[in-house]
């Protein structure tokens, strides 16, 4: 566990998220890239519970499973990757890792493409983050081309779509290339550094 | 992986630990926050086991939720352990970046950089 100390050069943290549908590939994408065994924590989030009496404000306390990884990027800095669930009953945990966020891989899996519909809109509706899609080539995944996926997802021109073996490192590595290059795309990014 | 895996609930009692509060006394921390002891200064005598194995972690650099995941226990707790912490002197903010506040363009070059050389 000490071992696993960052160089003591390392002054700096940036981060992105892996986003996408259970089993989608997220853990794996970011443990083929981490230098360190994907960790796990959990986050307790409070989530308001559907279709009681709204008198009534119950809330329940759950507990999501965040996985993560960290790559040292430079002599400086440190990239981590947070694997979350990215459906809208655990926004309240999605809000909080979505600041400061330089963007979001969001995860596809063709052979179930709809499953991806909340997350998307749940991107689009709530944040202004850069994100790229990435398809988790699965062997039996049907091949669609990339502007019939796009149609599917209703994603902008400009949106990446990037295939992607997420059990390669460079092949996940390939994926974040094309996120952060489409952040810096971004408004937000173009500022000089404070 | 199974549903089962990324969604459940358990009974962490989070308030003992923390002594009831749960916000931290600082709102810049986040997951990613690196976080290093301040040399050679062992916790406080009165320093809960939780405070005491977080400082000892923190002898190098770590980010917020590394010493979560060590520790398990949820990042939000720990984030107000690591408050007191940095209150007390004991642990310094590594990464002193505001929050709210995205990298520069300088960075995402860097890390473009690093991620082509895989």
């Amino acid at each position: 566990m000490p071992g696993q100390h960052l160089a003591p050069s390392v002054a700096r943290s940036v981060k992105v998220l892996v986003v996408g549908a259970f089993g989608v590939g997220k853990t794996t994408l970011i443990g083929s890239v981490s230098e360190i065994e994907p960790l796990r924590t959990e986050e307790q989030i409070t989530t308001a519970a559907v279709g009681v009496d709204p008198g009534l404000p119950e809330k329940q306390t759950t507990t999501v499973a965040l996985d993560f990884g960290r790559l040292t990027i430079s002599q400086e800095i440190a990239l981590y990757m947070f694997g979350t669930p990215g459906q809208r009953r655990f926004w309240d945990l999605w809000a909080g890792l979505a600041d400061g966020a330089v963007g979001a891989l969001v995860m596809v899996d063709t052979r179930s493409i709809e499953a991806s519909f909340e997350v998307l809109d749940q991107l689009e509706l709530r944040t202004k983050m850069p994100f790229a899609v990435v398809i988790n080539q699965f062997p039996d995944s049907p091949q669609y081309p990339v502007e019939r996926i796009r149609a599917a997802l209703d994603l902008l021109p400009t949106t990446p779509i990037v295939r992607c073996d997420a059990r390669n490192r460079t092949s996940s590595a390939q994926a974040l290339i094309q996120l952060v290059e489409h952040a810096l795309t971004f408004p937000a990014f173009q500022k000089a550094p404070a | 992986m199974s549903q089962g895996d990324e969604y459940r609930d358990h009974p962490v009692r989070s308030y003992v630990l923390t002594s009831g509060r749960a916000h931290p006394t600082r709102n810049t921390l986040r997951p990613e926050t690196l976080l290093v002891a301040v040399d050679g200064r062992p916790a406080p005598t009165t320093a809960t086991r939780q405070q005491r194995d977080l400082v000892r972690l923190c002898r190098g650099t770590l980010a917020l939720a590394e010493v979560a995941a060590y520790l398990a226990l949820p990042v939000s707790l720990v984030a107000v352990l690591v408050s007191d912490l940095v209150d007390s002197g004991h642990l310094t903010i590594r990464s002193n970046h505001q929050a709210h506040v995205l990298p520069g363009r300088d960075i995402l070059e860097k890390v473009l950089d690093g991620l082509r050389n895989i």
